[in-house]
């Protein structure tokens, strides 16, 4: 296997396509437009779909249209076509239909700017749209993770017929890192059983997120929910860094935790014993570990590049006898590893509610 | 013996399911819902077709029409068929729209996929309102038009001018044809039909983005008997919307 070195947007996009990409949809925004313009070559040459849609919303549309039938198809934004695509989101998952979408978060809210952020946080693992939903959302924070990830993403999303979403940030989406590329996988499969293939031998098919009965749209509701149940039960990832020593925990994820990961290496180099725990999909949340986690290490500390909003996810995991702390950067600023550090120093001597001891000082 | 000399001059076409209509007395989608039915029977497409429903009054136009289905979100049947077709195309693929959906929510996504010349065929209803929530006004209201949300008619200086579809769309380089025809009598009917035809075929023979704007009737929200919509279709509704052949290439011309 050859380490070739890429570009994150491109890396994703050729995971994607030796995924099985068979239809890609996608609109202009910075900083995602690499991963359009490499599909815009490399997808007509292997003769599959690809359209520069007239917007995000035609773009999560045609991604619905192909979705319905049959095709492994993609989108890929940035935070405000994220926020567009909401819609089309919506009656995706309600029509269970598989796709995936990758949003390379930038700063905002508003048009924001560029720079990297992770406030898409809320749209992402909330659902977003309207109606009771979720979409399975996995956070690279590497390059190759966010190939393995893409990569992967295809057989989850047909797995449970929903939305899988790659959440990166600017800094994944153009930063250079070596890679190894997964070998291409062949396209075509059977009849799935639900896809619109055209009524030949068999009773027509009718793909619609229409529930006017309110008695019907609440089965259908149950039906997503107990399918929510399985991912949960099935699907939930994380790393664990030297935690086993730990007196504190930083919790980040993507590349805010690349950052902290650097931060506790320094930290630990002056004598103060810090771990970090990395969700790798932030929908199902990883609650159960991280509680098991704050029962040894109550002191934690919530690192994001937004404003606190997987924090919220950390307080219902580790409940009120834990202390979190919380360190973020906003409007696309990339915290350095000594704000980290600085943070990490000052959670030490807080007097602790719990009895936990306290760490080390800086 | 009788039987022996009585033939079928009409019947249910097999693609239109023996089902109750939820539309409204008088209204002109069961005509048309019957003239897309004959035309997908007679070219022999029903295997291959996929239809995308829209939202208004023929968000159900599945429940009449026996071909796989997806249903799209408002406006953005275009972009739904797009995906469609793309990965599938070799299928018959359409949308059977109306007004307030393709002009005015789903303006971008219609321009766009005529502008692509993408080989998809639009069945576009123009009633000249939102029939489905009860009767607003939508960018097809002629001026002076009463509706539930224009009630002293519509005032083109503050509510803008009615849009005329067909002719917008024909002044692009993508579509292959466009026309626009009505329902209000068997001859306008009879054209209706030969020009679905013809807009399946373009998609058929790969030659582009083909639509038939109907100039259809909405009794209920009109406030009108059935037979006084007719009428004032031909009336009211055709002055403004002209019928005729907006855009036919010479491939299309061919066809006939």
């Amino acid at each position: 296997m050859n380490r070739e070195l890429w570009e994150g947007n491109q890396a994703i996009a050729e995971a994607a396509v030796r995924g099985g990409l068979e239809a890609y949809f996608g609109y202009p925004i910075t900083p995602q437009t690499e991963l359009l313009e490499y599909l815009s070559k490399r997808m007509p040459e292997l003769g599959r779909a690809f359209v520069q849609a007239e917007s995000e919303l035609a773009a999560i549309n045609m991604v619905y249209g192909a979705a319905t039938a049959g095709a492994r198809t993609m989108t890929s934004s940035s935070s405000p076509g994220v926020s567009l695509m909401q819609e089309g989101l919506s009656y995706i998952a309600g029509s269970e239909v598989p796709c995936v979408i990758v949003d390379m978060m930038r700063g905002g809210p508003g048009l924001g700017n560029i720079s990297p952020g992770q406030a898409d946080y809320n749209q992402l693992v909330r659902g977003g749209g309207h109606g009771d939903y979720h979409s399975l959302v996995l956070a690279p924070s590497t390059i190759q993770e966010a190939v393995t990830l893409t990569y992967n993403a295809f057989d989850l999303a047909e797995k449970y017929r929903g939305i899988v979403v790659i959440a990166a940030d600017g800094n994944i989406g153009q930063m250079m890192e070596p890679v190894v590329m997964p070998p291409m996988r062949q396209i075509g499969h059977a009849d799935r059983g639900w896809e619109l293939s055209g009524a030949a031998g068999r009773p027509r098919r009718i793909i619609s997120s229409i529930g006017l009965d309110p008695e019907v749209m609440e089965r259908i509701n149950a039906r997503l929910q107990a399918r929510y149940r399985e991912i949960e039960a099935n699907e939930v990832r994380f790393a664990e860094r030297q935690t086993e020593d730990a007196d504190l925990l930083v919790v980040a994820f993507g590349s805010a935790a690349r950052i902290a990961q650097t931060a506790i290496r320094e930290a630990r180099a002056r004598g103060i014993r810090v771990g970090l725990f990395r969700p790798i999909t932030l929908w199902p949340f990883p609650y159960q570990r991280l509680a098991e986690l704050a029962q040894r290490i109550p002191r934690l500390l919530v690192v994001e590049m937004n404003a606190g909003q997987m924090l919220n996810d950390v307080r219902l995991a580790v409940g009120p006898q834990a202390v979190v702390s919380f360190y973020g950067r906003t409007g696309g600023q990339v915290p350095m590893p000594e704000e980290i550090l600085a943070q990490i120093g000052g959670m030490a001597p807080t007097p602790s509610t719990n009895g936990a001891r306290a760490i080390a000082l800086l | 013996m009788l039987a022996e000399t009585m033939t079928v001059v009409y019947e249910r076409p097999e693609t239109l399911l023996p089902v109750v209509s939820h539309y409204c007395p008088g209204c002109s989608h069961g005509i048309i819902h019957r003239l897309v039915a004959e035309v997908i029977d007679e070219l022999g497409v029903r295997e291959q077709t996929i239809g995308v429903a829209s939202v208004g009054c023929s968000v159900f136009s599945y429940n009449y029409l026996d071909y796989d289905f997806a249903q799209a979100p408002h406006g953005r049947a275009p972009a739904m068929a797009t995906g469609i077709k793309r990965y599938r195309p070799n299928h018959v693929v359409f949308t059977y729209q109306g007004d307030g959906d393709l002009a005015s929510i789903g303006a971008a996504e219609i321009i766009h996929a005529a502008a692509r010349g993408e080989n998809i065929t639009v069945i576009f209803v123009n009633n000249a309102v939102f029939g489905m929530t009860g009767g607003q006004m939508a960018p097809t209201t002629l001026p002076h038009m009463k509706t539930t949300s224009s009630p002293q008619g519509r005032d083109v200086a503050t509510m803008g001018f009615p849009i005329r579809v067909s002719e917008m769309l024909a002044t692009l380089d993508g579509p292959a044809y466009i026309v626009r025809r009505a329902v209000s009598d068997p001859a306008t009917i009879n054209r209706t039909k030969k020009a679905i035809r013809t807009a399946f075929q373009a998609q058929l023979h790969g030659l582009g983005f083909s639509m038939v704007e109907i100039l259809a009737a909405c009794p209920i929200n009109w406030d009108m008997q059935p037979e006084d919509a007719l009428q004032h279709i031909k009336n009211a509704m055709i002055p403004y919307y002209p019928l005729g052949d907006y855009k036919v290439i010479d491939a299309v011309k061919a066809l006939a």
